[in-house]
Order: C-alpha cells, then sequence, then structure tokens
C-alpha cells in the first residue's frame, strides 16, 4: 500500500515537470499485484464483498472472499470501503480519429466513398490524444474504433487505451465493417420536415449488389485483387463482424433479413431505437444490440420523454445481449459510459446488470469476452478502483486502473491543469 | 334570338366604359344608355338582406336598383332568372394575382451580403414601401378566369417580397376592359411580413426576432425623418410617410406571428389587418384580444396516408391533430367574436377553393358568416364598402348567377359578372335532360334514363328488361342518340324545344329508312335528398384541444393547489442546510411553512418519505423554446429580444419540466459580439410565451467571444464581416460602448436625437439598467472584456460557457462577475482545448459564485447530474455542487429574491425526487412552479396512454377517409432544430 502510494507521488511529480505532455504509458507487469478488502463488481451480474484479487503477468489468477493473509503476494492495494469493475469499453467510437472536432485537420474518421470496407481505422488511430487518456479517470479503458460516413464506412479495430502506438494499443485488429443502412425517412430540408425516403429500396439494392460481387469474387481465384471486396471476406467465414447503424423498425427487419440471406455469420445492430418492438426477432437471430448513448432525447414528440433512458432494460428484461455506446455523441463523451449505464439504473435496472451493459455484454458483443468484461481467473487484469459506486458521478472516483495488469496514470492533461491552477490560487 | 340580343348587350359592354374625352379613331363615337335587368331572382343582396323574386337592374356596370318593385326604363333588356339566385361576388383582400413573386437566386459560393446596394432607400434592402404593385402589375388572363370560376369578382395584389412591400392595387376580374376600368384602388393599403426579399442577399435580418427588430426601427426612423432632421435622401422613409395612412395588411401565417404582428402595431399605433394561417384556432382568445380584422387561408391539410403502420407511427400527434382540427378554424373565429375575410391564398388549386368553404361550414361556419367573409368584410378591410361587397344601389354590377344556395354542394355556378360584364361559367340555358323516358321509334318501345350532368349525359336504355347499348351526345340544342340491338342500330336526332319536356325528332333505323322517334318524359321520380346527403361524408369528430395543443399537451391547465409536503429530505439552500423529515407548505403559490408536523386542512398532502425535496432548477444557458436564437446579420444586435421569439409549444419544455427545471434563461446565440436580449421563463407548460416570461423580469443581453463571433467555423467564403480576429472583437465593444455613452449624453441634454433601439439597449448596460451574459472561452479574451467594462464603469455580470475561467478566476472575483458553465464539456473545437471538468470548482474555490448550465436541450433535462460531476471534479461538497444549479443560478439571474431556495416567502418553484438529487438515479416525481404542478410521473404515465389512444383514433379516421376517396400527403414530420449558441438564425 505505502509503496503504490510513493509511487504515485513519484509519478505525480514528474507530471508536474512535463506539463501538456501526454502520460507515458506504464510497463508491462512485473510484479504482482494484490487488492484487498474491496467490493468486487465482477461484470456478470455477481458481486464479492470483503473481495482479495490477485494478478501476475497481466492476468487475473485468484479472486476470492477469503481473507487468508497467506494468499497475498507482492504489492498489496488495500481498497477497504472501495470498489472494483471490470474497464469499461468504448464501442463504436472516433476517439483517437479526431483531435479537435472543428479542426478539419485533426479529423481522420471519413474517408471518401460509399463502400470502403477496406479502410482501416486502426492506423490512424492516435494512441497519444488527449481525448483518449481523458477516458481513464472515469473506468473507461478500452474502445472499438470504428471509421464514420459512407453507407459502408470501414473497418473497425478494438483497442486499449495506454499504448505508444497503435500496433501496441491493438486488442483486436480488424473486427468488423460497419454499415450505414439507409433510412426509411430522409430529410426535406427546404420543408423543414423528414419524409419517407423514396430511394430507399434502390440504396438496399446497392447493398446487395455489393455483397453478392464480394462473394462472387471470394469464389474466384483471386489473381487479380480488388480491396473492397477482398476485405468483405471476414464477414463470411465469421472472422469479422457486421455492425449495422440502424435505428427504425423496418430498418432493422430489412437488415435482419438482408444478414440471413448473405449468410453473414455475426451481426450486430448499433443504435437499435425501435428494437424494443423487435425483441422476439433479435433472440431468434441471436443478434446483439449496442444501443445509443441513454442520455438522448427521445426521436419523436410523441414518446416517452424518458424513453433512451429505459431502452436498455426494456432490451435486457426481454432477453436481448445489449451494450451502449456513444452513439452520435462527441468522442469526448464516452468517458461518461459509467453514468449512461448508471441512467438506466434509475429506471429499474439492477446495478449489476447496468455495468453489464458497458462491460461484460460489450466484450460478448465485440468478441472480446475472452479476455476482458469481467473480473475471473484467467482474464487480463483491466479493471479499476473506485473510491465508491462507478455508476454514479457523486461517487465514481477512480484510485487505481490497470490495462493487463499494468497500473496506469490517471493522470491527463485536464488534471495537470487543475493541480496547476489549484496551486496558483492556494500561493496567492 | 336572345343569343343574338345577349352578344349585342355584350359588345355594347365594351363601349360602355370608353372614357368621355377619349378620341375615337375607329369609327363613330357610341354611347351605350341602355339597362340589364335581371327579373324573377333570389337576390342576396348582402349576407343579411335577401330579396325573393326581385329585378335587379344594372346600366354601365353599376347596379341602378335593386328590388321587387323597382321601376325598369323602356330601353332595358331582360334577362329571366326564375329559379335561379343572385349573389355579390367574392372579394380576394390579399393576393399576388398578376404581379410575379421574385424568386431567389442561389449565390451559395459568394460571400454573404452584409450592406445594401440601393443608393437613395433605406440601409436595408428588405424595405421596401416605395415598391408600388402598379408598375409591376399584368392582368392575368388565365388566373382571372380560374378566380372568376371560384366566384371571385374583386382582388386585391401587391408584391410579395420583402418585409415591407410597398403599396398594393385593387382590381376587379374585367377580363374585357383595361386598367383604366377594372383598378378599383392604385394603392389598396401597405403590405408587410416577417420574410425577407428574394431579391436581395443583405443578410440582416436572418432572424424573426431581427424581422421584428428592423420594423421598429423603421418606423422610429420614418418618425425622425419627417422632423427634417435627417441630412441624407431615403426616398423608403418618405414612402413610408407617405403611405402610413392606408390599410396596413401584415402577411403572419401562424398564429403566433399575428400576436407578434399586432404587439408591434401596438407600440405604433397601427392596427394591422392581419393575414394568419389557418391555426388561429388554437389560441383563439389571445388572438381576440388584438382586436385585429383577420384574412384567413383555408389550405386545409389532406390527411396523412397511414396504411403502411411503419410511416404512420412516424407523423405526430400534433401534425394528426391539425388535419382534423383545422377545419374547424372558420367557425371557431366566427364563435368567438373574430372579423375576418377568408382567403384562397396558398391553395394548391382554386378549384378546391368551394370545396374548402364547404368542409368549414360542415365544421361550424355559419353560411352568412361564411358570405360576409367573403363579401361584405374584405370589403370592409380594403375599404371599398361603399363600392363592393354588396348588391345595393349605386354599387359595382359584381355579382353571380346561380342554381341556388351558393354554399350547396349540387349548387352551379352559371354566371360571374364583374362590372357589368357577363362571364360565363356553365351555360343556364342549356336544359337539363335528366329522367327517365319512355322512348318510341317507329313501333318500337323503349324505356331511357339519361343520367348525369348536361354537358356529360349518359343513357341507360332498356328494351323490357334487356339493357342496351347506347350513347348520348348533345350540345347546341340539338341531341344525338345511338342504340344497339342485336344487330340493329338506331340513330336518332332531334332539337331540344324549350316548352316541353318530351323529346322527338327523326332516326335512321336498322335498314336505312327514316322513321320519326319520341320520348315522353316520365314524372321525375322523387329525389331522395336524405339519402344522397348521407353518402357524404360527414364532419368527423373534432379532437379536443389541449395546452398547449401537441403531444404532452395539458387537458386543463394546472391550478394552483395547497399541497403539504410530509416528511421530507429538503435541500434549503439556505443556512439550515439539508433538513431531514421536515414537511413543507405550499400555499397561494409560495412556499408557505417549513417545518416539522406541519399541518393545514385544505392542503393535499403527499408523503415524501424518502424522498428529497428541493427548489426548483435553474438553467442560466439554454436555447430552447425559441423559434430562433441568432440574429447574424450584424456584428451587433442589441435591438433584438428572444421575448419576442418564444415557442410554447416546444416540447423540450416539458422534457425540462420532467428533469426538475423550471426557470432557464432563453440566449441569443453567439455569432457576434453583441448578440441580443435574453428571455427569462418560468416553464409554465400549457402557457403562451408572454405568460412564461419571469415577471418584472431582470433584463439581460448576450454578449460572446471568441471563434463563433469572428466566424472561425462557418467557411471560407465568411471572411467580410469585422471581426475575424479576437483584436478586432475589443474594437467592436469599445466602438458600441462609447457610441451609446454619447447617445445616452444627447438623449439625457433633452435635445432631439434620432432614437435607436440597439444604443437603447446599450445604454441600459452603461446606466447599470441590463447586465451582461458572455459567452467566453479562452482566458485572453475574459480580461480584455472585464478591461472594457472597467473603461465604462459598469460590471460584466456573468461569464457563461468560461472554460478557461479558472485561468483568471482571481481577476473574476476582483471585477465580481459570476462564472456559468458546462461540468465538462470540451474538445469539439480549438478554442477549448484546455476547458477542464475542474472549472467549476476552481471558481468556486476562489470565492465566484458558480453556476452549471446547458446550452443543451437534452443536457438541460438532466443538470442535477452534471451539477453531481463537480463533485467527482474537484470535490465540491453536495450542497454546493446542488446550488450551482439552483441558487447560484438564481443569483446570477437577480431572481434570488424569489427563488432559488427552500425558504418560507418565496415561489413555490418546486421539485420532488426520488432519489438524493445529485445523484444519476434521481428522478423527476413532481415538479411546481408556484404551487401549480407542471410534472407528475404519474400523470405523465396517463397522458402516454391517451397519447396513445388518440394517435389510434386519428389514424383510423385517415384510414376512412382515404378509403372514401379523399387526397392524401405522404408520413412526415416536423423537424424542428435543435438551437445552440451557433445556430445561424
Amino acid at each position: 500500500m505505502k509503496i503504490v502510494k510513493y509511487k504515485i507521488t513519484v509519478l505525480l511529480l514528474c507530471f508536474f515537470g512535463t506539463i501538456l505532455a501526454q502520460q507515458t504509458p506504464a510497463s508491462k507487469q512485473s510484479e504482482t499485484i494484490t487488492i484487498t478488502g474491496v467490493t468486487a463488481h465482477i461484470g456478470n451480474g455477481e458481486v464479492i464483498s470483503n473481495c482479495t484479487i490477485i494478478f501476475e503477468n497481466g492476468k487475473i489468477t485468484s479472486i476470492s472472499n477469503s481473507n487468508n493473509s497467506n494468499s497475498l503476494k507482492g504489492t498489496i492495494i488495500n481498497a477497504e470501503g472501495k470498489h472494483v469493475y471490470p474497464g469499461i469499453i468504448a464501442t463504436n467510437s472516433s476517439m483517437g480519429l479526431v483531435e479537435i472536432e472543428a479542426v478539419r485537420a485533426s479529423d481522420d474518421k471519413d474517408e471518401i466513398g460509399d463502400m470502403i470496407p477496406h479502410v482501416r481505422s486502426l492506423i490512424a488511430y492516435n494512441a497519444e490524444s488527449k481525448v483518449v487518456e481523458s477516458m481513464r479517470p472515469n473506468g473507461v479503458l478500452l474502445g472499438q474504433i470504428s471509421p464514420k460516413g459512407g453507407v459502408i464506412s470501414g473497418t473497425s479495430s478494438i483497442v486499449q487505451f495506454d499504448a505508444w502506438n497503435w500496433e501496441d494499443a491493438a486488442v483486436k485488429v480488424d473486427d468488423g465493417i460497419h454499415l450505414n443502412w439507409p433510412n426509411a425517412f430522409s430529410r426535406n430540408w427546404r420543408a423543414g420536415t423528414t419524409e419517407v425516403n423514396k430511394k430507399y429500396a434502390e440504396e438496399i439494392d446497392k447493398i446487395n449488389l455489393f455483397i453478392n460481387e464480394s462473394k462472387a469474387y471470394n469464389y474466384g481465384n483471386k489473381t487479380i485483387k480488388n480491396l473492397p471486396f477482398e476485405a468483405m471476406t471476414g464477414l463470411f467465414d465469421g472472422s469479422k463482424k457486421l455492425y449495422v447503424h440502424v435505428n427504425d423498425e423496418k430498418g432493422m427487419i430489412d437488415a435482419i433479413n438482408f444478414k440471413v440471406n448473405n449468410s453473414i455469420k455475426e451481426m450486430v445492430i448499433v443504435g437499435g431505437y425501435q428494437a424494443n418492438k423487435i425483441t422476439d426477432l433479435l433472440i431468434k437471430q441471436e443478434i446483439p444490440v449496442l444501443v445509443n448513448h441513454t442520455q438522448s432525447l427521445p426521436s419523436s414528440n410523441d414518446d416517452d420523454y424518458d424513453f433512451p433512458y429505459k431502452l436498455a432494460k426494456l432490451l435486457v428484461d426481454a432477453g436481448v445481449l445489449v451494450g451502449i455506446q456513444n452513439g452520435s455523441n462527441s468522442d469526448f463523451q464516452a468517458r461518461n459510459l459509467p453514468f449512461y449505464a448508471g441512467q438506466v439504473v434509475g429506471q429499474g435496472l439492477d446495478k449489476e446488470k447496468a455495468l453489464e451493459l458497458i462491460t461484460s455484454n460489450t466484450a460478448k458483443i465485440l468478441g472480446i469476452d475472452a479476455n476482458y468484461g469481467t473480473l475471473e481467473v484467467g482474464k487480463s487484469a483491466t479493471l479499476f478502483i473506485s473510491e465508491g459506486d462507478a455508476l454514479d458521478m457523486r461517487t465514481n472516483k477512480l484510485t487505481h486502473a490497470f490495462i493487463d495488469g499494468r497500473m496506469i496514470s490517471l493522470e491527463t492533461h485536464q488534471t495537470e491543469l487543475w493541480k496547476r491552477y489549484s496551486e496558483k490560487y492556494k500561493n496567492n | 334570338m336572345r343569343k343574338t340580343l345577349l352578344s349585342l348587350v355584350l359588345l355594347c359592354s365594351i363601349s360602355i366604359y370608353s372614357q368621355e374625352y377619349f378620341p375615337v379613331s375607329t369609327g363613330v363615337k357610341t354611347t351605350n344608355t341602355n339597362y340589364l335587368a335581371f327579373k324573377n331572382a333570389k337576390i342576396i343582396v348582402s349576407p343579411t338582406e335577401t330579396i325573393n323574386n326581385g329585378t335587379l337592374l344594372i346600366k354601365n356596370g353599376k347596379i341602378i336598383d335593386v328590388g321587387t318593385k323597382i321601376t325598369i326604363p323602356k330601353n332595358v333588356t331582360i334577362i329571366n332568372l326564375s329559379g335561379k339566385s343572385i349573389y355579390p361576388s367574392f372579394i380576394d383582400a390579399y393576393s399576388n394575382f398578376g404581379i410575379e413573386t421574385p424568386k431567389r437566386t442561389n449565390r451559395r459560393s459568394a460571400s454573404p451580403q452584409y450592406d445594401s446596394k440601393r443608393e437613395g432607400y433605406y440601409w436595408n434592402d428588405h424595405i421596401m414601401p416605395e415598391n408600388n404593385a402598379l408598375n409591376e402589375f399584368k392582368f392575368d388572363e388565365k388566373k382571372a378566369s380560374e378566380l372568376r370560376k371560384a366566384g371571385f369578382g374583386v382582388v386585391n395584389t401587391h408584391i410579395e417580397d420583402g418585409i415591407m412591400r410597398g403599396t398594393g392595387i385593387l382590381v376587379a376580374l374585367n377580363s374585357k376592359g383595361n386598367n383604366s376600368e377594372r383598378l378599383l384602388n392604385d394603392k389598396s393599403g401597405q403590405y408587410l411580413s416577417f420574410s425577407k426579399s428574394a431579391k436581395s442577399n443583405q443578410v440582416y435580418p436572418s432572424s424573426l426576432m431581427g424581422s421584428m427588430a428592423l420594423l421598429r426601427q423603421v418606423y422610429l426612423d420614418a418618425n425622425w425623418y419627417k422632423t427634417g432632421a435627417t441630412e441624407n435622401k431615403d426616398l423608403s422613409l418618405e414612402a413610408l410617410n407617405n403611405n402610413i395612412n392606408l390599410k396596413q395588411l401584415f402577411y403572419a401565417g401562424d398564429k403566433l406571428n399575428i400576436l407578434r404582428a399586432d404587439r408591434i402595431g401596438d407600440e405604433f399605433n397601427i392596427q394591422y389587418t392581419i393575414v394568419g394561417g389557418g391555426n388561429e384556432y388554437e389560441l383563439v382568445s389571445e388572438i381576440k384580444k388584438t382586436n385585429a380584422t383577420l384574412i384567413i387561408p383555408i389550405n386545409f391539410p389532406a390527411a396523412f396516408d397511414v396504411e403502411n403502420p411503419f410511416q404512420a407511427d412516424y407523423v405526430s400527434l400534433e401534425d394528426m391533430r391539425y388535419w382534423n382540427q383545422a377545419p374547424s378554424n372558420p367557425g371557431v373565429l366566427v364563435k368567438n367574436g373574430i372579423q375576418f375575410s377568408l382567403t384562397p391564398y396558398g391553395l394548391k388549386s382554386l378549384s378546391t377553393f368551394k370545396t374548402n368553404v364547404l368542409k368549414s361550414i360542415k365544421y361550424g361556419l355559419d353560411k352568412t358568416k361564411a358570405l360576409e367573409a367573403l363579401t361584405t368584410i374584405p370589403a370592409k378591410i380594403l375599404g371599398k364598402e361603399s363600392e363592393i361587397g354588396t348588391l345595393s344601389k349605386g354599387k359595382q354590377a359584381n355579382f353571380l348567377i346561380t342554381s341556388g344556395d351558393i354554399f350547396d354542394k349540387k349548387t352551379t355556378l352559371f354566371e360571374n359578372w364583374v362590372q357589368g360584364t357577363k362571364n360565363v361559367i356553365e351555360d343556364m340555358n342549356v336544359k337539363d335532360l335528366k329522367g327517365n323516358y319512355e322512348l318510341t321509334i317507329a313501333d318500337q318501345q323503349f324505356s331511357m334514363e339519361i343520367t348525369g350532368e348536361p354537358s356529360k349525359h349518359k343513357i341507360v336504355v332498356k328494351k323490357d328488361s334487356l339493357k342496351l347499348s347506347g350513347s348520348i351526345k348533345y350540345a347546341d340544342n340539338w341531341i344525338g342518340i345511338i342504340i344497339n340491338e342485336s344487330d340493329s342500330v338506331y340513330k336518332l336526332k332531334g332539337r331540344i324545344l324549350n316548352d316541353s319536356d318530351n323529346l322527338s325528332g327523326n332516326a335512321i333505323i336498322a335498314d336505312g329508312n327514316f322513321a320519326n322517334w319520341s320520348a315522353k318524359k316520365k314524372e321525375e321520380p322523387k329525389k331522395d335528398e336524405d339519402k344522397s346527403d348521407a353518402k357524404e361524408i360527414s364532419a368527423l369528430n373534432i379532437v379536443p384541444l389541449t395546452f398547449p395543443n401537441v403531444g404532452y399537451g395539458f387537458k386543463e391547465k394546472p391550478d394552483q393547489e395547497t399541497i403539504l409536503f410530509k416528511n421530507a429530505t429538503v435541500w434549503t439552500n439556505e443556512r439550515e442546510g439539508i433538513l431531514t423529515n421536515t414537511d413543507v407548505l405550499v400555499k397561494d403559490g409560495k412556499i408557505a411553512k417549513i417545518g416539522t408536523n406541519l399541518s393545514d386542512r385544505n392542503a393535499t398532502v403527499i408523503d415524501a418519505t424518502g424522498k428529497h425535496l428541493t427548489s426548483g432548477i435553474i438553467d442560466e444557458h439554454s436555447h430552447i423554446a425559441a423559434t430562433s436564437s441568432n440574429e447574424v446579420g450584424q456584428n451587433s444586435t442589441a435591438e433584438v429580444t428572444m421575448e419576442d421569439t418564444i415557442d410554447y409549444e416546444d416540447i423540450n419544455l416539458y422534457r425540462n419540466l420532467a428533469g426538475g427545471v423550471t426557470i432557464m434563461q432563453i440566449l441569443h446565440g453567439s455569432a457576434n459580439p453583441i448578440g441580443g436580449r435574453s428571455a427569462i421563463i418560468k416553464l409554465k407548460w400549457g402557457e403562451i410565451g408572454p405568460e412564461m416570461i419571469y415577471k418584472n423580469s431582470p433584463k439581460f443581453i448576450k454578449f460572446a467571444l471568441g471563434e463563433n463571433v469572428k466566424q472561425s467555423n462557418w467557411g471560407a467564403a465568411e471572411k467580410v464581416r469585422f471581426p475575424q480576429s479576437r483584436m478586432g472583437v475589443e474594437q467592436v465593444f469599445t466602438d458600441y460602448f462609447q457610441r451609446a455613452k454619447e447617445y445616452d449624453i444627447l438623449k439625457k441634454s433633452g435635445k432631439p436625437y434620432r432614437k435607436d433601439l440597439e444604443l437603447e439597449t446599450l445604454a441600459e448596460i452603461l446606466n447599470k439598467e441590463r447586465f451582461i451574459s458572455c459567452h467566453s472561452y479562452v482566458q485572453s479574451e475574459i480580461n480584455m472584456l472585464m478591461k472594457v467594462a472597467d473603461k465604462f464603469n459598469f460590471r460584466i455580470n456573468t461569464f457563461t460557457h468560461i472554460l478557461e475561467g479558472y485561468k483568471v478566476a482571481d481577476k473574476m472575483l476582483e471585477h465580481g462577475v459570476g462564472g456559468s458553465t458546462f461540468s465538462d464539456w470540451w474538445a469539439y473545437k480549438f478554442e477549448v482545448n484546455d476547458a477542464i471538468p475542474y472549472n467549476a470548482s476552481i471558481m468556486h474555490n476562489v470565492g465566484i459564485t458558480v453556476a452549471i448550465n446547458s446550452d443543451d436541450r437534452e443536457m438541460s433535462r438532466r443538470l442535477n447530474q452534471e451539477a453531481g460531476k463537480t463533485v467527482k471534479y474537484g470535490d465540491v461538497s453536495e450542497e454546493e455542487a446542488w446550488k450551482f444549479v439552483t441558487l447560484n443560478p438564481a443569483k446570477l439571474l437577480h431572481i434570488d429574491d424569489k427563488v432559488g431556495s427552500v425558504k418560507v416567502g418565496k415561489d413555490a418553484d418546486l421539485v420532488l425526487w426520488n432519489n438524493h438529487p445529485l445523484s444519476v438515479y434521481a428522478k423527476a416525481e413532481k415538479t411546481l412552479i408556484e404551487g401549480k404542478v407542471y410534472f407528475d410521473l404519474e400523470k405523465d404515465l396517463e397522458m402516454r396512454n391517451s397519447i396513445k389512444k388518440e394517435r389510434t383514433e386519428l389514424v383510423n379516421m385517415m384510414l376512412n377517409e382515404k378509403k372514401n376517396g379523399a387526397p392524401t400527403q405522404s408520413a412526415k414530420k416536423r423537424v424542428k432544430e435543435a438551437l445552440h449558441c451557433d445556430t445561424l438564425y
């Protein structure tokens, strides 16, 4: 415990010397770490009070509520009265692809072209982004970085948020292709209305054509490469998931039909505003939903004022696999993911179930649940300790965070400025 | 013979107008002094006077006499109208007949135009009182014929372009004359609107509130010009001063805009006649108070096509209701004693005009009132009641000849006479052959039925019971009938006789020989009128209005209640801090008592055990409930006010009540250094804007700094408006305050001065009568504005956003300015790079009054959580954090004497939470404003159910409507843009 405190002080001192620089990534876990006396929120619904967690070489080796002092190993962190959670996962984010939204030069999230599955987000991901580092003090430690725009926007990858570069950051390379499903309604700017999209069928035809061409290409000998078609291969062998961004009931049903007809192995619905109307279908076709961030407005005036607050609960109650994503919100808002989940608790969802929406469920949906998403023996020690309930902004106060067993800095550009100016006024 | 006579009359009528002093070069000078008498007609002289079996005598386009016993001169042509009716023809008080409306030229890539390009006129291109419709007028024969077909005889027209549009003309739809005859008034009135001219790209005004401010300033300037104190020539102001005594017609196009237009009129002692939009029934008592005569369009919306349930879901309740309720608009106006004329303005096709008038009647419009709205009232609006509108002696011979009641579906309009000239719509001398006949051809017997209208007659011929195919042609009083009977064909022809209902003639029969034929008309089968009426779609149930008339509107406005909250945890925001197990009594809109074991016999008791009671949330920075949020046309727009632009129907008002918000400052946006004045509102859902505005509201204005005011993110073309750098921003402020100071000195000196709304507002700041809330980001500019204020000896009241406030908190404290900031926003533009979530806590620790604001219609409804974030970021105590969204914004807005804490005597603006109010888990259960419950979780559930029910009811009605063949429109949704600081209107 003392050692850790000392270490943190040393780290802090370093930061004051290097104001405005990014945080230095932690090096590989070399020493066993034991957290004791903590309330552990496993991420699968289970809570273990007075828990001891041990991790070595980046993996959790023991987790139990026995208080056997013999089992304590390595650096001891006494977290009595505190809470430990699996690292929160941000999905469908353009974090690291955009630094400042209004500055075009810093924006790399959208490439030219309608059907560009071959365009990969990973290589443009800025591991040193100030936005990325600002996730960590709230417990958001992993993210799916996805390109935006067009019909097929490109291919996403999953990264962890403490790395020197994109290569080191990568957790799962090229995990999925993102498809923006055509809207059933389109905007008529002149009339100030949205109206039935008369080109809906035509737009779907284009997608079908592209899929069919991709399949045909894959049957061929591929002596002459076609990059876009080549990139689609993963959808048919299951190595990539198809993330379909769609919100309306009809669009979702059409998209699911499209998946079945084209023998796409795995599909995820992103958005799913009306998913509560088709839960049976979602369950039958085993299609999970990444709902929009809960702190958003209802899309129709007549909808319940709290509909976005409770959509995730409606889906959980029906048995659908659900996660929460940051949606169309600015990337910096992804640090509010714990509170997006907390919002659903206010609608009557059990707290541990709500935690799953941003940890284990998300890990399952992204296909990284073998290593991430819950606190279980054998999984990566990607977790954080909070002084209180992490889903409530009043009590989400991190003391430690670990990614693959590495104790990462919780300082950011923002905490540095905080300390610097607090100091200024203290001295005055 | 009669035909020839009529043609003669028509020929003559062309020359009856020829002016006495005009030379004639085509023949001899002819003067026609003959009369025309229409006899035996039912004459509707005026909506309230009918003469049965009367005579209308006209000459030279004028009515000479009308009555039952009038003297008929000998030089007269008599037209027998027995069985027919004569009505005064209709008058359209608002149109653009014969005048092409200018089209906007799209100049997207060009730099915006901030200055006027005219010379010798007003500085703003959208002010054109000097325009005269006559210069642009070209009689539109095709349109005139359509209008006559719809029953119109006289129309009022103008150039439909700009905010002040100049004068219009009143024209008779007399195709046979020329302007010298048909022009009833070459300056029929002056025309105004809130919409800019399509001919000019001058940016100002870019918003509704800008249009309103501009109108006010123009009136002031015209008055100043009149005094002769202006050195330059201004043809616009001269024209306005000349036009000011004409009729003033204002196109509002919507219920709220009617109130807005009238407000401006009141300020300058002008009573406008106002053109509405068809939704006046929603605010009828407020509109009645304007005392304005209205001109009301009747372009009722078509039902939505809701056969596809996915699309049906998409249509909002308010739009469905509008379809259902709109036809009742004219009837509702009559019932409330509002004077109005009806106009076909806005109808896609004039052929639907009658349909819609009849629909209004079916939905409650009295027929007499309908006729008034089409004749006498428009005549009065145009000040021409002595010349048009009725058929009394001396008026223009503008009348309609019909087969009967003009407001009956089956009635035919035969002729539309304009200024004594005839226009045939349907030939009234064509005999209707409808009926059953016994047909004899040679010795063969048949039965024949003729159906349909005269121009489209059809026949059914039977021999015994065997149906034969046949056809009939009928024109110019001749009929031809062809009948096929197995191999034989009968070809019949015959002339119609005026004195008999029977038909006869000769025929060519099967063998090619001639034979006589005759058809004897059987007695008219009794018309089953009731049955045919029943077939017509009857008026639908009108769903009741709510307050406001949208989803989640109240059936009845909430009453002030006496309420006793028992056993609550009360966050007082006062010295007492957070009290547990405490009772709070609400009475007469105020907090009456706070204590334990309180009781009141009349109170509704609410068990608040385990719950938290707080004062209502106050958002210092919001843009909800506004039609526009930015006037971007100038770098200073202190003359505009958000109070002009409140949209009381914005659903976000309700959603924010559900988040415990009771008060918001609706701010102007940040498109210019000096923005517009604020509206501080209480979220009184169900009331209209002026009722929501905080009583004796402190005066505020929005200022702004940084990227928005220097247009950094507006695109490459936007580089012409000063300032383009932070350096320039300082100069804008210095310039305006210096001018305001000089203005104020002149004003106070008692010498004459030109009243300037912008400088008036800025002088209020210098005189400490108005407070500034300034949108701000980086420290340099924050510091700068405080120095400018110091120089002019006033204080900045609030820095809003103030994201780098933490860097200059000591200087802010010294200046005495408050900070209203975001909890955790950053990274969206360059100037927020150093925005940190610890900002609120640092400013607070330094001693600044700190508020957390939203600037976002979603975030504002969770402002309690945003305050909760300051506990996380910077360890602010919970009690102080709560004040960030209640007491502190109340202090910043100078309303903390009445709101912002739970204190005896303060307004009962209270929220009952089911959980710790700073927690993400908390839900507002009840939100009260002045003792009225505006949000209640249980009531909300009831409303959800009733919305579902009403939607189903309306969808079924629309499905029926479609089944009955009514036209439909495809599903759509009106979109209200989310307004932010940088929304450009």
